[in-house]
């Protein structure tokens, strides 16, 4: 089949009264990878926003700042940990994607494989990441 | 003799053809608060394209059915739609590229207001196109008698963009165009590019100007939806990036 075609549905067709807003817009790993950009940049900068409010209790009260960042050592936080790393993660690779795309004509012409060596060095980082930091989480 | 021996192959050379079930997203604005959507069985070949199944419909079916088409063969651009979730043009879809095992869903494209059917109002997308200057602006006059000189290579610097058939599947597939109508839309930047880099026109700096804006070529995010879309097969997304190099440069 080639590539232009219109291709097929890959999701079951719904009864169609249930979609009364249309079908979803079926883009390709440029579409994705911008939807994925646009959610870990919105959690990251609530992140970030949390983080430096806690960060400025020093300022009002030492006892309370510990008191704050005591509750970050639970497991649940650990997790959260897990999520936050692999946000910025892709983040960063993917903005650097994206910087390539905008520069490089050949980048432009090649961004579905630079979206997947993205999603490898992603893989590749998180390995590295994941399994020292359960361990430090659960082990203390 | 001859006439015997071509009777004696009564092969039957019947095409197969497929019962193809079309969702179609309907909107009588008479009629309708909501688009809904009504299901249609088509008999197709293999061959034929979803253009095809649309006439058949309207033809034996259901005569309210509304679309535009003109040339029916890719040129013209009327007939762009969603078709399983994806614009394409009616008339360049064939039933064999689609799963015919489901449903064919077809609607309008996305992002202009919804007319009837299939039919959206392009004025949006015209006054976008309008907007750019997408005419010759030359300041040199052509010797008499003689049309302006142009080298190969000036001529293939812009020749993709001058394929365009503002059909507008690119400027619908834009997620930033679905949120931001003012937004200038794939469309109007690649008809810009066609006169930006024309070796012949002098007007390059107005049209930087103008895609220099809030809602001009900033406002791309790189999704490539336009490039995927493109019946032209014109590589949009290289366009744009290439109006937006121009614009820092300052000149093409």
């Amino acid at each position: 089949m080639p590539d232009t075609s219109a291709g097929t549905l890959t999701a079951p067709a719904k009864p169609a009264r249930q979609k009364p807003g249309g079908t979803l817009y079926r883009g390709r790993e440029g579409m994705w990878s911008w939807v994925l950009h646009r959610i870990t940049g919105v959690a990251i900068f609530f992140f970030l926003l949390v983080h430096i409010l806690d960060t400025a209790l020093v300022r009002v009260s030492p006892e309370a700042y510990n008191a704050v960042i005591g509750t970050y050592q639970t497991p649940i936080m650990g997790l959260g940990e897990v999520a936050l790393v692999g946000a910025i993660v892709f983040h960063a690779f993917n903005g650097l994607r994206i910087i390539l795309v905008d520069f490089w004509a050949w980048a432009t012409r090649h961004q579905k494989v630079l979206f997947y060596v993205v999603v490898g060095l992603w893989v590749v980082t998180m390995i590295a990441f994941v399994p020292r930091h359960l361990m430090n989480v659960f082990s203390h | 003799m001859s006439t015997a021996a071509l009777e004696v192959k009564p092969v039957d050379t019947a095409i197969q053809s497929f019962t193809v079930t079309f969702l179609i997203r309907r909107f009588d604005p008479d009629i309708d608060t909501e688009p809904r959507w009504q299901d249609f069985d088509v008999e197709m070949y293999a061959t034929d394209r979803v253009l095809d199944a649309l006439h058949k419909i309207k033809w034996e079916q259901d005569g309210s059915l509304t679309f535009r088409r003109s040339c029916a063969h890719g040129i013209c651009g009327s007939d762009a739609m969603r078709i399983n979730g994806r614009n394409r043009l009616a008339c360049k879809t064939l039933i064999k590229d689609l799963d015919i095992s489901k449903p064919i869903y077809v609607e309008a494209i996305k992002g202009l207001p919804l007319e009837k059917d299939l039919i959206v109002d392009m004025e949006p997308f015209f006054a976008s196109f309008r907007d750019v200057q997408p005419f010759l602006i030359a300041n040199s006059k052509a010797e008499p008698g003689k049309e302006r000189v142009q080298s190969v290579a000036e001529r293939e610097r812009f020749d993709d963009t001058t394929k365009c058939i503002l059909c507008a599947a690119c400027t619908s597939s834009c997620p930033v165009f679905w949120t931001d109508g003012q937004y200038f839309g794939p469309a109007a930047i690649v008809n810009a590019h066609r006169f930006i880099f024309d070796s012949r026109d002098d007007a390059a700096s107005v049209r930087l100007d103008i895609l220099n804006d809030k809602e001009g070529v900033w406002r791309c995010r790189t999704t490539f939806n336009c490039t995927e879309a493109c019946p032209r097969g014109i590589e949009v997304t290289k366009a744009i990036a290439e109006v937006k190099q121009a614009i820092m440069r300052g000149k093409p």
